[in-house]
C-alpha cells in the first residue's frame, strides 16, 4: 500500500516550498527535501525484496471505461530510476539552494522541480500504458515551467517552448503507439502487454505502433535528428541541467526504451533503427561536444552522445548489451550531475561559462577541480573509474554484434571513434579549464564555492570512484534486478569487474585513450576545418518553421472563416439538407402505414394565418416592427396548436412566453433601426429562397413521414408510474419535476446563466435613442396612459393569485413552476410598461439576479437533500395534507423543486426585461453626440 | 390533417431560414425564433397528434396524449426565449460598441458583396 505514496509525498512536496517564503532559504530547502527523503526511504524498504526478485503492484480502477487504471509497480528497472531520480533529485535539492541568487524565486523553483519529481517517478512506476503516458506528457509541461525558469531572458522562453514543442509531439506520437498496443493487445496493463510479445510482433500494426513509440523516446531522449532541442535547453538554471540531462527528463526516452524492450524489441526493425540511431547520435553529438565554447553546451552535447550510446546499447541483440544500457544510466546519470554541478560553480564563482576566458581554476578551486578531473575521467572512460567499465561493457557488445553482417565490422570501428571523441572532449574540459595559467579579467574573483554546494558533486564523484573500484559489490544486485526486469527471461551472467585480461575491448579502450589525446592535442585543426561550414542555430530554424508554420495556418484559417455569418449558416444548413435528405431518400414511400386522421375545417383556417403570419414575417422583414407582429401572430397559432392537440401545459407556457418575446423584442427594436435597408443583390435572394425552400420541404417531409409511421413511445412507464412514483398527476409536470429533474435543473441553470449573461452585456451600454418613430412621428407624449396604469394596478394581485394558484396546482392539473413563473414575470412586466421603471422600481425595491441565483440553489438542494435520506440526486418524497379551505394537497418535495423553477423563472425573465426597460430612462443622448444616424 | 400539420412546420421553418440568412441582426433574431417554433411543433409531433387526448390522469380514462414530447418542448420554449433574448441583446451590444447592426465581419467577401 506504500507504493503510491512514494508518487504522493513528492506530489505533496509541490506545495510545501509554496508555504514559505524567499527569505529562509535554508529552511525552505530543507523543508522541501523532507517528504522526497521520505519517498526514497520507502523505495529503499523495498529493495531488498526487488533485489531478491520480486515485483510489487498496486492498482486502482480510474477510468475503467478507457482502460487507465492507476496502477503502480516496483520492478528492477522501476528501483534503479527510483534511487536516481530520489537520490540526485534530493542532492539537486540541497545543491540550488546555494545557486539560485537572492533575487530568484526560490519557492517557485522547489515547486516546479519537485513537480517534475513526481511526474519522473510516475513514468518509472507506471504500471498502466495510459498512465505512463499521463506522467510522460506531466514531464514535458514540469520541464516546460523549469527551463523557462527565468522567464524573463528571451533565450529561456524559446528554448523552453522549443523542449516542450518536440517533447509534447514525440508524447503524442507515443500515445497513438501506445494506443495501437493497447488494441492489439486489448489491455493496457503493463505486465500483460509486456508478456504478449508475440502477439505484438506478429500483428501488422506493430510496425506504426513500434515507429510511433520510438518516435516518443528520441524526441525525450534527444535522438538523432531530435537532438536540437537538448542544448538550447541549457538555457535553464544548471541544478535543473543537472537533473534532467543526467538522471531524468532525457533518461525517460531510454527508460521506455528498456521499459518496452520485452514486448517490442527482438524483431530487425527494432535492432536496426534503434542501434543506429543510437550510433549517429553518439558519433555525432561527441563531435560538436569537442567544438563548443559554453561549458554546458559542451556537457549538453556530451549528453546527447552518451544517450546515443545507451540507446544503441538497447537496440543491438544481446542481453547483456542491455544490462550494459542499464549500467551505463547509472554512471552516466552520476558522472553528468557532478559535471553540470561543477559548471554550476565555476559559472557562480568566476561569473563565465566560456572555455576561451577560463583556465588556470587548480590554484583558487582545488576540490572542484579534483571532483571534476575524476567525473570528466569517468565520462571518458579511464580505468577504476565506473565509467570505464560500462564503457567496456559497450565495445565487447559492439565487437559481438551481427548487425549489418559483411560491414559489421563498422560497428566497433564506429564505437571506438565516438569513444576517442569523448576521450577528447572529456580532457579538453578539465584541461583548459583548470589548467593553464590563472585566468585575469573573469567577471568575479574565482574562490572555492561553499562547502554544502560543493556537497552534492563530491557525492557523486565519491561514488564514481567506489563503483569503479568495487562494481560487482556495489551494483550487482540492482543490475541484475532491473535486467530481469528489462529482459524477462532469465538473467544473463553479469561479471562486473574491473580487470578482464588482455583483450579486444582493452585495447580499443587504450586506442580511445590515446586518440583523444591525440585529438585533444591537434583540436586547433578541427576547429579550423569547422569554420568552414556555415554556423547553423537549431533555435533560429525552428522558430522560423514554427512562424512560417502560423502563417500558413492562419492563411487557411482566413480562407475558411471569413467572418461572414450568413456564409457559416448557409454551409451548415447544406450540410444538414444533404444528411436529413439522404436520409429521406432512403424510404421507399413518403407515406406511413399508419391511418390518417380527418382535417376539419377551424384547422384549415388556424394553418392558412400561420403559414401566412409566418411567410409575412419573412417577406415583410425589412419592415421591422410589422414583421415582429406577424411573428407574435405565428407564437399565438403555435400556442393555439397546442391547445388543439391535448397540450394544455405547452399552450399556457406558449402564451406567456409569447408576451414576453414580444415585449422583448419591441424593446430591442426601439434601440434598433425600424428598417432593414435592402442590401442583397437579386442573386442571393433568389440563392436563400431556394436554399430556405428547400429546408422546408425536407423538414415538413420528415414530419409528414414521422407522422404517417407508427408511434413506438416510451411514456407508458411516465403515464403508469406518474401518480404512484411521483405523487402528481399531471404527467407533464411529474417528468419535468420528478422523473427528468436533472434536466430541468441544466435547463433553469442555463436560464439563469442566459440572464446574467444578459445583464452583463447591458452594462454600461450606450446606445442612441430615436426620438421618433420610422415614419417621423414623435412618441406619445402621454407615457403612461391612464387607463394602461390603473388597470395593472387593479390585475396585478389578481394575476399573482392566479400566478400562485397555476404554482400549487402544479403537479395535479395543467401548470406548474414553469407557466407560474412566467405569469408572474408578465403581470410584474405590465407594471413596469404602464407606470415606468422608476415608479416600478421604487415600489419593487429588489434585484433580481438573486432571485434566480436563489431559484437555481433551492432546486439544486432539495436535489441534494435526497441524499440525506440515502436515495439518489432528485429523488423526490410526497405525501397528502388536507388545508382548510383549499382541500386535500398533496406535497411533493418535488414543488420545492418546482418553487425553484418558478423563482428562477421570474428572476430571469424580469432580470433581463427590466435591465432591458431602464435603459430606456436614462439621460437620452443627442443626435449629435452619436456617430450614426437612423 | 398530419399533411397540413407537416406542411405548416415545412413553411414556418423555410420562413425562419430565409431570415436566417440575413445580413442584419435584427431579421436574424426574428428568423431564429420562427425557426424555433417550427422545430418546438415538430418536436411536439413525434408523440402524435393527439385530438381530446387526456392531459392529467383521472380514473377510467385511458386516451392520454404522449407527455414525454411535451415536456421536451416546455423546457425547449422557455430556453428558446433565453436564447432570443440573449442574441437580441447581443446585437444590441455589437450596435452600441461596433456603431453597426450587420452580422459579417467587415473584412469578408460576402460582406462585400452584400454592400453592393
Amino acid at each position: 500500500m506504500s507504493l503510491p505514496l512514494i508518487v504522493l509525498l513528492p506530489l505533496l512536496g509541490s506545495l510545501i516550498p509554496l508555504l514559505s517564503n524567499n527569505q529562509h532559504r535554508t529552511l525552505s530547502a530543507w523543508s522541501t527535501a523532507l517528504l522526497p527523503a521520505i519517498a526514497l526511504g520507502i523505495v529503499i524498504a523495498h529493495a531488498p525484496g526487488v533485489i531478491s526478485g520480486e515485483v510489487y503492484h498496486f492498482s486502482i480502477s480510474w477510468v475503467p471505461q478507457l482502460g487507465l487504471d492507476l496502477a503502480f509497480r516496483i520492478d528492477g528497472l522501476s528501483l534503479l530510476f527510483l534511487l536516481l531520480i530520489l537520490g540526485i533529485g534530493l542532492l539537486i535539492i540541497l545543491y540550488a539552494r546555494y545557486y539560485l541568487s537572492p533575487d530568484d524565486s526560490m519557492p517557485r523553483f522547489y515547486a516546479y522541480l519537485m513537480l517534475f519529481m513526481t511526474s519522473m517517478i510516475g513514468i518509472v512506476m507506471a504500471d498502466n500504458l495510459l498512465l505512463l503516458w499521463v506522467f510522460w506528457e506531466l514531464t514535458s509541461l514540469s520541464s516546460f515551467l523549469l527551463i523557462g525558469y527565468w522567464y524573463q531572458q528571451s533565450e529561456a522562453r524559446r528554448g523552453a517552448r522549443m523542449a516542450l514543442v518536440v517533447t509534447g509531439m514525440g508524447g503524442l506520437a507515443m500515445l497513438a503507439g501506445f494506443l495501437l498496443i493497447g488494441h492489439i493487445v486489448g489491455t493496457y496493463d503493463m505486465q500483460t502487454v509486456l508478456d504478449s510479445r508475440d502477439l505484438i510482433q506478429a500483428d501488422p500494426r506493430y510496425l506504426p505502433a513500434l515507429l510511433l513509440v520510438l518516435l516518443g523516446a528520441f524526441t525525450k531522449s534527444a535522438q538523432f535528428p531530435f537532438h536540437f532541442w537538448l542544448p538550447h535547453a541549457m538555457a535553464a538554471p544548471t541544478p535543473v541541467s543537472a537533473f534532467l540531462h543526467s538522471a531524468t527528463m532525457v533518461k525517460a526516452g531510454v527508460f521506455l526504451l528498456a521499459r518496452m524492450h520485452p514486448a517490442l524489441a527482438g524483431s530487425q526493425l527494432w535492432l536496426y533503427i534503434v542501434t543506429l540511431t543510437g550510433l549517429v547520435t553518439m558519433i555525432y553529438a561527441a563531435y560538436f561536444a569537442l567544438l563548443k565554447y559554453d561549458l554546458k553546451g559542451v556537457l549538453a552535447f556530451s549528453t546527447v552522445s552518451h544517450l546515443g550510446l545507451i540507446t544503441m546499447l538497447f537496440g543491438l541483440d544481446s542481453k547483456l548489451a542491455v544490462a550494459a544500457g542499464l549500467f551505463h544510466i547509472i554512471n552516466h546519470a552520476l558522472f553528468k550531475a557532478s559535471l553540470f554541478m561543477s559548471a554550476g560553480i565555476i559559472d557562480h564563482e568566476t561569473g563565465t561559462r566560456d572555455i576561451r576566458k577560463l583556465s588556470g581554476l587548480r590554484h583558487s578551486m582545488p576540490v572542484t577541480a579534483v571532483a571534476a578531473g575524476l567525473a570528466a575521467a569517468s565520462m571518458a572512460g579511464v580505468p577504476l573509474l565506473n565509467g570505464f567499465i560500462s564503457k567496456e561493457m559497450m565495445l565487447t557488445e559492439a565487437l559481438g554484434t551481427g548487425i549489418l553482417g559483411g560491414l559489421a565490422w563498422l560497428i566497433p570501428v564506429l564505437a571506438t571513434i565516438g569513444s576517442v571523441l569523448s576521450v577528447a572532449y572529456s580532457l579538453r574540459y578539465v584541461r583548459n579549464i583548470f589548467f593553464g595559467p590563472e585566468a585575469k579579467e573573469l567577471p568575479k574573483t574565482p574562490h572555492e564555492a561553499p562547502f554544502l554546494m560543493r556537497l552534492p558533486m563530491l557525492v557523486l564523484v565519491g561514488l564514481c570512484v567506489i563503483i569503479g573500484l568495487m562494481p560487482a559489490l556495489i551494483v550487482t544486485g540492482l543490475l541484475d534486478a532491473a535486467a530481469q526486469a528489462t529482459i524477462l527471461s532469465p538473467r544473463p551472467e553479469l561479471h562486473l569487474s574491473i580487470w578482464h585480461g588482455f583483450n579486444l575491448p582493452l585495447l580499443m579502450s587504450a586506442i580511445a585513450l590515446a586518440g583523444g589525446a591525440g585529438l585533444y592535442a591537434v583540436r586547433r585543426n578541427l576547429f579550423n576545418f569547422q569554420r568552414q561550414f556555415p554556423q547553423r542555430n537549431a533555435l533560429m530554424t525552428f522558430e522560423h518553421n514554427v512562424r512560417r508554420l502560423l502563417h500558413w495556418t492562419q492563411r487557411a484559417i482566413d480562407r475558411l472563416e471569413n467572418g461572414s455569418l450568413q456564409r457559416y449558416m448557409l454551409w451548415l444548413i447544406i450540410a444538414v439538407l444533404f444528411l436529413t435528405g439522404s436520409g429521406l431518400l432512403d424510404l421507399d414511400q413518403l407515406q406511413g402505414p399508419r391511418q390518417l386522421q380527418a382535417l376539419d375545417g377551424l384547422l384549415m383556417v388556424g394553418a392558412a394565418i400561420t403559414i401566412l403570419a409566418g411567410l409575412g414575417t419573412a417577406i415583410l422583414h425589412r419592415r421591422r416592427l410589422v414583421s415582429l407582429m406577424m411573428l407574435s401572430v405565428v407564437g399565438l397559432m403555435v400556442s393555439l396548436a397546442f391547445a388543439r392537440f391535448s397540450a394544455p401545459d405547452l399552450a399556457l407556457t406558449q402564451l406567456a412566453v409569447e408576451v414576453v418575446t414580444v415585449i422583448l423584442l419591441m424593446l430591442a427594436l426601439f434601440f434598433l433601426p425600424q428598417r432593414t435597408p435592402k442590401e442583397s443583390s437579386g442573386p442571393r435572394v433568389v440563392r436563400d429562397v431556394l436554399v430556405a425552400a428547400g429546408f422546408g420541404g425536407v423538414v415538413a417531409s420528415l414530419n409528414y413521414a414521422l407522422l404517417t409511421r407508427p408511434l413506438d413511445t416510451i411514456s407508458g412507464f411516465f403515464l403508469e408510474n406518474s401518480v404512484s412514483g411521483g405523487g402528481g398527476h399531471n404527467v407533464v409536470n411529474v417528468i419535468l419535476v420528478d422523473f427528468r429533474g436533472f434536466d430541468t435543473l441544466g435547463e433553469i441553470t442555463v436560464l439563469c446563466i442566459a440572464a446574467i449573461g444578459i445583464y452583463k452585456l447591458l452594462n454600461r451600454l450606450r446606445l442612441f435613442m430615436p426620438s421618433s418613430d420610422s415614419e417621423g412621428r414623435p412618441w406619445s407624449n402621454d407615457l403612461h396612459p391612464m387607463l394602461l396604469a390603473t388597470v395593472s394596478q387593479t390585475l396585478l394581485p389578481l394575476a399573482l393569485l392566479v400566478s400562485v394558484y397555476i404554482f400549487l396546482r402544479g403537479h395535479n392539473e395543467p401548470g406548474g413552476g414553469f407557466i407560474a413563473g412566467l405569469v408572474t414575470a408578465v403581470a410584474l412586466i405590465l407594471l413596469y410598461i404602464a407606470r415606468g421603471v422608476d415608479w416600478s422600481q421604487q415600489r419593487l425595491s429588489f434585484q433580481y439576479q438573486p432571485i434566480a441565483v436563489t431559484g437555481v440553489a433551492i432546486a439544486a438542494l432539495t436535489g441534494l437533500g435526497s441524499w440525506a435520506f440515502g436515495h439518489n440526486f432528485l429523488t423526490s418524497a410526497f405525501g397528502h395534507f388536507s388545508i382548510p379551505y383549499i382541500g386535500e394537497l398533496e406535497l411533493a418535495t418535488a414543488m420545492l423543486f418546482d418553487l425553484g423553477v418558478y423563482l428562477t423563472v421570474v428572476g430571469a425573465t424580469l432580470m433581463i426585461l427590466a435591465n432591458l426597460g431602464k435603459l430606456t430612462t436614462r439621460h437620452r443622448p443627442s443626435k449629435d453626440n452619436e456617430k450614426e444616424t437612423v | 390533417m398530419e399533411a397540413l400539420f407537416a406542411t405548416v412546420t415545412g413553411f414556418l421553418a423555410a420562413s425562419g431560414l430565409y431570415l436566417a440568412l440575413r445580413g442584419r441582426t435584427f431579421p436574424v433574431v426574428v428568423g431564429l425564433t420562427l425557426l424555433s417554433y417550427a422545430v418546438n411543433l415538430f418536436l411536439f409531433s413525434t408523440g402524435g397528434l393527439t385530438t381530446n387526448g387526456a392531459a392529467v390522469i383521472k380514473e377510467g380514462v385511458s386516451y392520454y396524449a404522449d407527455p414525454l414530447p411535451q415536456a421536451l418542448v416546455l423546457t425547449a420554449i422557455v430556453i428558446g426565449f433565453a436564447m432570443t433574448a440573449f442574441s437580441v441583446i447581443l446585437a444590441m451590444r455589437v450596435r452600441g460598441d461596433l456603431g453597426s447592426d450587420q452580422v459579417n465581419d467587415q473584412r469578408g467577401e460576402e460582406s462585400k458583396e452584400d454592400k453592393s
